[in-house]
């Protein structure tokens, strides 16, 4: 039994690490003795005890995956997708936000403009990252990589992992809401291809701001709502002790949001979820990148542009009498 | 007992009194209902406590004539202060809300639904519609706080892409009202994409270089500011709207603060560069039709001999 010690384990999987741990001091035992029926009947057990928990994921679980520390971020599917990277920073009015990262990378000889959300690593990263939490100055930084796409023609490709935009005293300041709608708008403007990939949490606003794109993707175990499932407890269920509950109502997740025709593809994760093979999920999200950028190379810049607004004008559940 | 209670108590014995006599024969056969307006003598101003008279008060566009507060206005009421008399023709009424996630938190959303219809006398919480403001035509939403409030859901934002839309069409103004606590929880992602849904439409009125004011009413929050509400051309507000994206007390929360008084007013805003005018409630209806007058001098339609006032209500839309 080859375990991973250095994967965190999540609290759904924790019969699986006591299982785990019980086969290979059997198995170490067995060594000596040869007698290896009851290690086997074990194994089998645990297949079917992983088999049983990573089938049956419950939205909240998903979203533990989705914010496991492990989980690859932004960046490094785009140090893997590419041998090419110039990250460019500032939004050029006086500020670098950590939390959004962009700039050049190639896909298939292809220059492209890559921005994303990035969380930090550890303490030190965060403070320079803010968890992920974009201001309006980050949202700004990446208008201004939207334009600079623009104006070469580079295709974009955007990566989503942010539990939102930052609710703070400057942000509101500086305008978080002007920015992130600005970007809405820009978005729908844009004449060149646009891929939105959501790799962890796309967390309302602040994920939808870089996801106004012709194709929106999401890896199989991230969320992505219109409010977090804390959140919408403490204010429905007036408990945050609902959050699951509220996980399942809201209906955030990849398959969810599938069937509801907001997102055009999943992207396979292994078993348990990307953290448990970073280089296996970041083949999978490039294979998915390349082909969504070759099928929409067939269309012409206004086409692009009206695939864009026409995408999210047909967006919403009513009826008319 | 309240004053609405006693005005109604008495018009029940009433009707009891007439049947019991034989001559409740023109009587309906609902009881009859109080009406709001007339059993609501007075109002407590929200602004600084003082007793108003509510008829007054209405007279003066239900702001308070001693702290100047601005109380909150249905969109009905909306529409009536910033239309001319008569112009607004309503389009879009018969959109009606889905429940495609079948939500339920403590109770389901269509209850939700039907409670806000019962409490708001409204099918949704946006009224959208054509009309003059000072005799130029305008396309014009008013979204209306007391529906689930004023959240936006599918229903908002189709009802306001096809306002802009027509607009477009039309080559009209557009003014959008908002009064908004944000996206609707109930329709989950659909409500998130309404923001997209309604900046990609924009985004067309944009280019055709349109003018789009957005007055921003108390309270504006979340998804609707950081969406629509924002991209006006010119951004106005009403004094002491709270206007923002997320809320005082998730701010309070997150940063571990107290936050400044004024925090988040429509002055705040103001000072901070992200809205052009804060004008009081009884100015607005002049200087938005002056700002429409001005932008829409150079491109006045060659093709319309008559002007747009005198075309029958019916053949503007
Ligand atoms: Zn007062």
């Amino acid at each position: 039994m080859k375990t991973k010690q250095e994967i965190i384990p999540l609290d759904f999987e924790k019969p699986l690490i006591a299982l785990s741990k019980q086969i290979s001091e059997l198995e170490e035992k067995t060594l000596k003795n040869g007698d290896s029926k009851i290690v086997g009947d074990l194994k089998n057990q645990y297949e079917k005890v992983k088999g049983q928990i990573y089938k049956n994921l419950s939205p909240i679980e998903r979203i533990k995956i989705a914010r496991h520390p492990q989980r690859p971020y932004p960046l490094d599917y785009i140090q893997a997708i590419s041998q090419t990277w110039y990250e460019l920073h500032g939004d050029r009015t006086g500020k670098d936000d950590g939390a959004i990262v962009g700039g050049l990378i190639e896909i298939d000889g292809q220059t492209v403009m890559v921005i994303g959300t990035q969380k930090g690593r550890d303490i030190k990263e965060n403070q320079k990252r803010n968890f992920g939490m974009p201001s309006p100055e980050g949202y700004r930084k990446a208008l201004r990589f939207f334009y600079h796409a623009e104006k070469f023609n580079f295709p974009i490709v955007t990566f989503i992992d942010t539990p939102g935009a930052y609710p703070g005293l400057e942000a509101e300041a500086h305008n978080q809401s002007h920015a992130i709608a600005m970007n809405l708008r820009e978005l729908a403007g844009l004449t060149v291809p646009v891929i939105a990939v959501v790799t962890g949490e796309g967390g309302s606003g602040g994920a939808l701001a870089l996801s106004v794109a012709n194709r929106v993707l999401m890896l199989e175990n991230s969320v992505y709502s219109v409010i977090s499932a804390e959140g919408c407890a403490a204010i429905l269920w007036r408990t945050k002790d609902k959050a699951s509950e509220a996980a399942s109502a809201l209906k955030i997740t990849a398959q969810d949001l599938y069937e509801l025709g907001v997102i055009d593809e999943i992207i396979p994760e292994v078993e348990g979820g990307a953290h448990y093979d970073h280089k296996q999920a970041c083949e999978n999200v490039l294979n998915s990148i390349k082909n969504h950028l070759r099928e929409l190379k067939e269309l012409s810049p206004e086409e692009l542009k009206t695939d864009r607004q026409e995408k999210f004008r047909r967006m919403g559940a009513f009826s008319s009498i | 007992m309240g004053l609405k209670d006693f005005f109604k108590n008495r018009q029940l014995k009433k009707a009891a009194k007439l049947a019991a006599n034989g001559n409740g024969h023109d009587l309906k056969v609902e009881p009859p209902v109080c009406d709001d307006q007339l059993c609501i003598l007075w109002t407590k101003c929200q602004g600084c406590n003082e007793l108003l008279y509510t008829s007054e008060l209405k007279k003066n566009y239900s702001v308070c004539k001693h702290c100047e507060y601005h109380h909150r206005l249905t969109a009905q009421e909306r529409i009536d202060l910033l239309a001319d008399y008569g112009s607004f023709l309503e389009i879009d009424e018969n959109i009606l809300p889905g429940d495609p996630l079948n939500f339920k938190d403590l109770k389901p959303y269509t209850v939700r639904l039907k409670d806000a219809q019962k409490t708001s006398n409204s099918k949704e919480a946006i009224i959208t519609g054509i009309g003059t403001i000072n005799n130029q035509p305008l396309a014009i939403g008013a979204m209306e706080f007391q529906y689930i409030g004023g959240s936006m859901g599918s229903v908002v934002g189709e009802k306001i892409v096809r306002l802009t839309e027509r607009a477009i069409e039309k080559r009209m103004p557009l003014v959008l009202v908002s009064s908004s606590g944000g996206a609707r929880m109930h329709e989950g992602i659909l409500s998130l994409m309404q923001m997209a849904k309604t900046a990609s439409t924009l985004k067309k009125l944009h280019e055709e270089k349109l003018l789009y004011i957005s007055l921003l009413t108390e309270p504006t929050f979340g998804g609707v500011t950081a969406s629509f509400a924002m991209l006006g051309d010119i951004l106005i507000a009403e004094p002491q709207a709270r206007i923002g994206f997320a809320g005082r007390r998730v701010i309070e929360e997150t940063i571990k603060q107290k936050l400044p008084k004024d925090f988040q007013t429509a002055e705040y805003l103001l000072e901070n560069g992200q809205i052009d005018l804060v004008i009081p409630r009884q100015n607005l209806k002049n200087i938005i039709s002056e700002l429409i007058r001005l932008h829409f001098k150079s491109t006045k339609l060659k093709d319309e001999v008559m002007p747009f006032s005198q075309i029958p209500l019916f053949a503007r839309i």
